[in-house]
């Protein structure tokens, strides 16, 4: 193939996306990787979304990588350069290249119809073709195919050849024979590109430094690593997409610091529940024995953990359950991303209920939030919901690296023991309360004098059986004031109010790095919005005075029926007339543009 | 209040266990079940089996479903906590807290309903895990709090009081027990408490699930003629296949009783099972040669009771999970937090 001139339209340096369109089952993931984390080593910003199939082979997946100098690397909507591998999609990656940008395609088959557009250059690369020259086996040459076409990347997005090949060093460290092969592989794609085009493209990376101190991690890793570091003992799951890598990684890292170093024994146990309903009462069954236990799960898990969730908010044990939220209703999208569990979330199970939820935004907060989770859940003696996303949960994310403050001491709420009960003239599980409306617990096996009969059934304040309406109600009625107590506790919302602006911008979870891009442009527009990110439920006094210091909210989030928004207006005294929405639901994670083109239309309306 | 606190009288000449305690002070509640209810004397057997082991009432922990057999969870050892979950749910629950703290004996209370029908899939992968608890069905074929509907227990061809047939095929706990891996299962009747309190004491001291489905008689909706779950045909089926004493470790073993006929058997912590009385070629430890048994016994129409099969040698929850010997709830949090050093090898760099 002669060299080709490329078209130079303006310098996108270390500010692009592109997006490799796969089958999956193939391998390509490693590839993906590979090329995510070199751009990392480089210290360029840089982000990595995986949009898989629920399927283990055949079906369409891509990988999408965002580099961007000024870390705005929410999810982009149009591609600099698309990797089309799959002819299943053509119709639909070809649209999505930004105009006057650029397509790779397999040149071992002449380009496809589909794909053709006037205003995109093709650079056609001869994978398959080179790969069955070079390697032996259907198998290797599928799985080198990938990774010959990282190779002719790198080449096209001037990634450093020396830091692709660390990487790979370190990725088969002790497998020579498997390094030799993909560095091989590389060079193929690599050489070819060199030798037949001019590169690097004009979106292209150059070494930056502003990824030091940083690492990769997903959301569902460091959840893990926050319950290790605050002292989860008991965890029981049903595996689900997109919360399994969460259990797998509290194994790991319990395998690796929980295992004492002279007995060989597991200070831990997980068990792999038969349901969902048995995973919540097992965390259920060993809180109330004086673990800290926790669950972790997705939308359909919540669904058939309903019933106990109540019997633990009624009963007052602690729980702590990790919602990686993927779309619904009923199976929905599992592998795609939705922030639509709000709501039943919060008001959790039949009768009247209202539990805590955290929303973190990020690993990082993952991280941190599990350790409020189980303070939370024991001090308040409740169900706690981590309302974390598929997102966050399994793509990997640049993030400061992981911090814990050797100085914490976890709050296992009001549990009294064996000394604490002889000074007791009587104890009642559910009397006397404190000033946050807590009662004090016991534990079982410590003293005859803390046995208690805990129950779901009507209850008084004594703990003993109840038809009588006076007596439930003055449970129940404790309950409520204990749920408004915790908004001290919960996280207060990130807040910016420097555009000084009547109109702001609220929202909450993974839709955080697309909303602060989006105000910088709407403010290159013109339009200033303050800003605050809820990390809470009972919502504080935080919330409630930004929102009263606006005029015009528009409420971000990412389901169809603005649930964010309901449970603003229904647990705050802000009107439903100031409320306006931006919502996403179509199971992408959130671009900046998709908020930008929201609020014009509110503003225009 | 609807729920009635029994007083608690004391007779100066009642017996003392090793901790000094009376069967009082395994006592609980006042039951609110029917007069003659077969659960009250399941209570009884119980607590007296409690009583006799000698076991801290604070180290008990009693769990229960929902159901007429949820309740009874509070007729015994007030000092002991109590957790009456949700219906079909103790199994997670008890797992969950057997799982935190491994020293408790917990005691599952549960019913034919709560556990043959919705709690069917946790009872049979409680078993599968060989949760150390005793689970103990209180059986009698129908559900009473809602007044009489067959639960998956019921005969076919047992009928309702009004007469009407059950025609679908029991769920019967052992034969489920013996299939999927049970290491602990006997049947009793509630109305021999003297072969119920040795099985309770045994139960107490399995390496593992031990499941004691107990006939036991509703005596308003299914005592009546038609029933197969009722007082009088219990009475007139039951057949005991063993005898069993449960001999705890630190008793000599009588050399007045004749070993001939006696099967002895280890079990984990040093304790003994001897069955008395077996019939020839009943092994208690062959789940092939049980299953037999129980079948042809089945034929014939017979309501087998006794200890039925045990085994002493598979591994508990624990042990699969490799547990530490302190209970979880008792590891110090500095052991369980690797510190902010160990965050130095997370995460890709």
């Amino acid at each position: 193939m002669a060299a080709q001139q490329v078209a130079q339209p303006r310098s996108k340096v270390n500010d692009f996306a592109l997006k490799l369109a796969n089958v999956n089952g193939t391998g390509s993931s490693s590839a993906n990787n590979l090329l995510m984390r070199s751009i990392f080593r480089m210290g360029v910003p840089v982000s990595g979304k995986n949009l898989f199939p629920s399927n283990i082979q055949g079906l369409p997946t891509w990988y999408e990588i965002r580099v961007n100098k000024d870390g705005h690397v929410a999810r982009a909507r149009t591609y600099d350069l698309m990797v089309a591998m799959n002819g299943q999609t053509y119709a639909r990656d070809i649209a999505e290249v930004a105009s006057g940008g650029f397509t790779m395609y397999d040149s071992s088959w002449p380009l496809d119809r589909d794909l053709i557009r006037e205003d995109v250059t093709y650079l056609g690369v001869p994978l398959a073709e080179m790969c069955n020259d070079e390697f032996r086996g259907p198998r290797e040459r599928i799985l080198m195919k990938n990774i010959a076409c990282a190779g002719a990347l790198v080449a096209m997005l001037g990634i450093d050849m020396d830091v692709i090949a660390q990487l790979l060093t370190e990725q088969f460290a002790g497998k020579e024979r498997l390094r030799e092969s993909n560095q091989r592989a590389l060079r193929l794609g690599h050489d070819f590109a060199t030798s037949h085009f001019d590169f690097p493209l004009p979106c292209h990376v150059e070494p930056m430094d502003a990824t030091s101190g940083s690492i990769l991690i997903d959301g569902n890793t460091a959840a893990a690593l926050g319950c290790v570091y605050a002292g989860a003992t008991v965890a029981a799951w049903y595996p689900i997409t997109p919360s399994t890598s969460l259990m797998d990684a509290f194994s790991k890292y319990c395998a690796k610091f929980r295992r004492d170093p002279e007995t060989g024994r597991n200070n831990y146990l997980v068990l792999q529940a038969e349901d969902e309903l048995a995973a919540i009462g097992m965390v259920l069954g060993a809180s109330w024995a004086g673990a800290r236990a926790f669950t972790s799960t997705s939308g359909p898990g919540i669904s058939l953990m309903q019933e106990l969730i109540g019997m633990g908010y009624y009963a007052e044990i602690p729980a702590v359950v990790f919602d990686v939220q993927r779309v619904g209703p009923s199976t929905g999208m599992p592998t795609r991303v939705q922030q639509a569990d709000i709501l039943t979330c919060a008001y959790a199970s039949h009768g009247d209920t209202k539990h805590i939820l955290l929303f973190p935004a990020h690993p990082a907060e993952c991280f941190e939030m599990a350790a409020t989770a189980f303070d939370l859940a024991e001090r308040f003696q409740t169900p706690v919901f981590v309302l974390s996303d598929l997102d966050i949960g399994m793509n990997d994310w640049v993030s400061p690296a992981l911090e814990w403050d050797d100085s914490y001491v976890p709050d296992r709420g009001r549990v009294l023991d064996a000394g604490e009960l002889r000074e007791l003239e009587v104890y009642h599980r559910y009397e006397p309360a404190d000033a946050e409306s807590v009662a004090a617990r016991t534990l079982p096996g410590v003293s005859e004098l803390g046995a208690y009969f805990t129950r779901g059934s009507g209850h008084t304040i004594e703990g003993a059986y109840t038809e009588y309406p006076e007596e439930y109600q003055a449970v129940l009625d404790r309950l409520a004031r204990k749920h408004t107590a915790a908004a001290e506790h919960t996280p207060a919302p990130l807040v910016d109010q420097s555009a000084h602006s009547a109109m702001a911008i609220v929202t909450l979870g993974s839709c955080e790095l697309a909303v602060l891009e989006a105000i910088e442009l709407l403010a290159e527009r013109g339009i200033a919005a303050d800003y605050m990110r809820i990390r809470g439920f009972p919502f504080g006094a935080g919330v409630r005075a930004f929102l009263e210091a606006h005029e015009r909210i528009v409420v971000v989030e990412q389901n169809r029926d603005a649930q964010l928004r309901t449970l603003l207006t229904l647990e705050t005294p802000v009107s439903k007339d100031q409320l306006h929405s931006v919502l996403a639901y179509g199971g992408y994670p959130l671009s900046a543009e998709d908020v930008v083109d929201g609020v014009t239309k509110i503003l225009e309306a | 209040m609807p729920s009635i606190v029994k007083p608690q009288v004391t007779h100066p000449g009642l017996e003392h266990n090793a901790l000094g305690l009376t069967i009082r002070d395994y006592e609980g509640g006042m039951s609110t079940l029917c007069a003659g209810c077969g659960h009250d004397s399941v209570t009884a057997a119980i607590t007296h089996a409690l009583w006799e082991s000698d076991t801290p009432p604070h180290m008990i922990a009693k769990l229960s479903g929902i159901g007429c057999s949820a309740k009874t969870a509070a007729y015994f050892a007030r000092g002991a906590h109590g957790f009456n979950g949700c219906h079909g749910r103790m199994p997670p629950i008890a797992t969950g807290a057997s799982a935190a703290n491994r020293d408790l004996l917990c005691i599952g209370i549960s019913g034919d309903g709560d556990s043959l029908s919705i709690g069917l899939g946790h009872l049979a992968h409680l078993v599968r895990r060989n949760v150390r608890m005793v689970y103990v069905i209180e059986n009698n074929g129908v559900y009473g709090l809602t007044k009489g509907q067959f639960s998956a227990s019921a005969d076919v061809g047992s009928t309702t009081k009004r007469g009407e047939a059950n025609h679908l095929q029991p769920i019967d706990p052992i034969f489920l027990g013996l299939s999927i891996g049970a290491t602990f299962l006997a049947r009793g009747f509630s109305g021999d408490k003297r072969q119920l309190v040795p099985i309770f004491r045994a139960a107490m001291a399995h390496r593992g699930l031990a499941i004691i489905d107990v006939i036991s008689p509703c005596v308003t909706f299914n005592d009546h003629e038609g029933s197969t779950k009722s007082y009088l045909f219990t009475r007139q089926h039951d057949v005991q296949m063993t005898v069993t004493d449960f001999v705890p470790p630190a008793e000599e073993i009588s050399a007045t009783i004749p070993d001939q006929g006696v099967v002895s058997i280890p079990m984990h912590d040093g304790a003994m099972l001897r069955f008395r009385s077996v019939p020839d070629g009943y092994d208690p430890t062959d789940r092939l040669a049980v299953m037999e048994h129980l079948m042809s016994a089945r034929g014939r129409g017979e309501i087998v009771t006794g200890l039925l099969y045990v085994d002493e040698q598979s591994s508990d929850l624990h042990e699969l999970g490799n547990t530490t010997d302190r209970p979880l709830t008792q590891v110090a949090y500095e052991k369980l937090c690797p510190g902010s050093a160990a965050l130095a090898g997370v995460g890709f760099r």
